[in-house]
């Protein structure tokens, strides 16, 4: 199947401070990371904090400069696009914040913020535009009424879903979710994660999943890519990957999960972080690929 | 200090703790809660967002800040009762028979003054050891918590540190002065799944080594089945649920219990996650039935009229729900 996003050896690298009349080498965030997702796929990155998830997702989207490599969406070529083709395009490839707190502009109304997109794209008239919104509003089970409240009005599932209305407002096919539910309580997080899934159903969308919960990436992604120190160290189908982990970092990881059955102690595996070395991927299983 | 071994280390009873509302009206952060940690006993304390899980053990070391107050209760330590103890003997305690470890390390060491000098400090204070002898003691704790390279870790300060290696300097601090009773509250919250393996394997040897009773507040599942031996569960300000933590997670008696552990991702089969609709109830949004009724599946009149009392049911299981409640205590039907 033709990948609807591509990514070829991606590299940011970020100005690390030296000392004094003495450059420092740049900080790699992102180190030759190679990926594609197929369309409607959910294609979860996951890693620990500082391991380059983060900057690829906004690396994908141009959020941020990326260094070198290259990025194809669908037909563009992401990387060669001039400023205003890119933002145009944006409009087919979107983003969802972990933060539901600090993603919302809290002087806007909520409505405003969901049209906001629509207006910068000049999509329809004003009536045509508010009758979106409130079929976003809809869309992501909120009551579309509540357009002219403050963030502030509301909980933080229901924030995340006028972050996600905000997302979709222009009918992406694309959507980076970076940590959508890790700031939500778990009783909400389920309901968040549930209508995002639903969402990829009726609205045929392909996600990148960024995320640091584990069980979570096993229960909702297709396939799974694991990042140590801003590389790709393993690519595997979810359950492949959680089920017969390739790298020593991913088994590690994997390790470190607390288990849900009390009273049973699992071995932990030990992870030598000053052993580590950056390989290439290979093909250890049919499309499974690890840093081996 | 004596002790004796048949009555638990901590014992809280029918704790009340509010915070008086702009609006001038008191509500209820931690509404009739009771408990107790035995020695060398783990009990997990469990709850989302604003169950009052924290303010109770604010509460319990008397650092509730104003506009919160503890109207009602008794906290009592190893036979001393800490609410009506004066405030320069209860200064004496925390930190010298009560530890803590919290969520952000930042927050309990000072930025100001290197980590070994703050546990030299933290035994002066409590008049365990002094000069020399301090020096040896911190630099053993921080060998016993495992920080690598202790005499050069001493030496520098806080913000030198990682996130794991501060989670663990704050942890020699609490373990510093011996304290009977350790307050863990979400004390690897922040941190990344491979460090939080190695903190909770860390508290487990100190557990032993250290012989501790240990309150973990946390919101994760996942940690309270690693690290407790009974497990008590909070919304809306009250424990709805306490039992020893197997039989917990193989039969949860409460709906909330039996909801928060099916969200789970992994839990329930399929794609989809088994979410409890509704959301977390606010302080002073709450009715005078059941906190969680409108968001229980099997809820039925009486549960948004009355708050259910608790019901001691077998294996030292309590639970706070009008399903369990027995006949004589007014409580509802078993429509199972």
């Amino acid at each position: 199947m033709k990948p609807i996003l591509e990514v070829s050896r991606l590299v940011k690298e970020f100005p690390s401070r030296g000392k004094l009349f003495r450059r420092a080498p740049a900080l790699r965030a992102v180190d030759e990371v190679s990926f594609a997702i197929a369309e409607g796929e959910t294609f979860g990155l996951v890693g620990e904090s500082g391991c380059g998830k983060t900057t690829t997702g906004r690396c994908v989207l141009r959020l941020i400069e990326p260094t070198s490599g290259d990025i194809r969406f669908k037909d563009l070529d992401v990387r060669a696009l001039a400023a205003s083709d890119l933002r145009r395009a944006r409009r087919h490839f979107q983003i969802v914040f972990q933060d539901p707190y600090s993603s919302l502009n809290p002087r806007m109304r909520v409505g405003a913020i969901v049209e906001e997109p629509l207006v910068i794209h000049r999509v329809g008239s004003r009536e045509e535009r508010r009758a979106k919104v409130r079929e976003l509003f809809e869309l992501v089970g909120m009551d579309p009424t509540a357009t002219s409240k403050y963030p502030h009005e509301f909980s933080g599932g229901q924030r995340q879903r006028i972050g996600l209305a905000r997302a979709l407002a222009l009918s992406p096919s694309l959507v980076i979710c970076d940590e959508p539910v890790s700031a939500l309580d778990v009783s909400v997080q389920a309901q968040v994660v549930n209508l995002l899934l639903d969402l990829q159903k009726r609205l045929g969308l392909t996600y990148l999943f960024i995320a640091h919960d584990l069980r979570l990436v096993r229960q909702i992604c297709d396939r799974v890519a694991v990042m140590y120190r801003g590389r790709i160290v393993e690519l595997a189908p979810a359950e492949e990957l959680f089920t017969a982990p390739a790298h020593t970092y991913t088994q590690a990881l994997l390790s470190a999960i607390p288990h849900l059955q009390p009273g049973q102690k699992l071995e932990r595996i030990p992870f030598d972080t000053s052993g580590f070395r950056a390989l290439p991927l290979r093909e250890v299983a049919p499309a499974h690929f690890a840093a081996v | 200090m004596k002790s004796t071994p048949d009555v638990p280390l901590l014992r809280v009873e029918h704790l009340r703790t509010v915070f008086t509302l702009p609006s001038g009206r008191d509500a209820a952060a931690v509404d009739d809660v009771s408990f107790h940690v035995a020695r060398g006993e783990t009990l997990g304390l469990v709850g989302e967002s604003g169950s009052g899980k924290s303010v109770t053990a604010l509460s319990i070391i008397r650092l509730v800040l104003p506009p919160g107050r503890i109207v009602a209760g008794r906290v009592s330590l190893d036979g001393t009762s800490l609410l009506e103890l004066p405030e320069d003997e209860m200064r004496r305690l925390r930190g010298r028979r009560i530890g803590f470890i919290f969520q952000e390390p930042m927050v309990a060491l000072n930025p100001v003054y290197t980590i070994g000098f703050q546990i030299e400090e933290t035994l002066g204070v409590h008049g365990l050891a002094r000069g020399a002898a301090a020096k040896r003691r911190a630099l053993e704790l921080l060998e016993a918590v495992r920080v690598p390279d202790p005499s050069r870790r001493a030496r520098e300060y806080p913000h030198q540190l990682s996130g794991g290696l501060r989670q663990r300097a704050m942890i020699a601090l609490a373990l510093a002065a011996e304290p009977s009773l350790v307050i863990a509250d979400e004390p690897t919250t922040a941190l990344d799944v491979t460090v939080q393996a190695e903190i909770l394997d860390l508290l487990r040897d100190m557990r032993r080594t250290f012989g501790l009773s240990l309150l973990l507040i946390t919101h994760d599942l996942g940690v309270v089945a690693e690290m407790a031996d009974r497990v008590a569960v909070m919304y809306g300000g009250r424990i709805v649920e306490q039992a020893p933590v197997a039989a917990l997670f193989a039969e949860p008696a409460h709906p909330y219990t039996r909801g928060l552990l099916a969200s789970i991702p992994g839990v329930a089969p399929g794609r989809l996650l088994r979410a409890i609709p509704g959301t977390v109830p606010s302080l002073g949004n709450l009715g005078p039935g059941c906190a969680f009724a409108s968001r229980c599946s099997e809820r039925f009149d009486l549960c948004d009229k009355i708050a259910p009392e608790t019901t001691p049911l077998e294996g030292g299981r309590l639970v706070r729900c009008h399903l369990h409640a027995r006949p004589e205590t007014g409580g509802g039907q078993i429509n199972a």
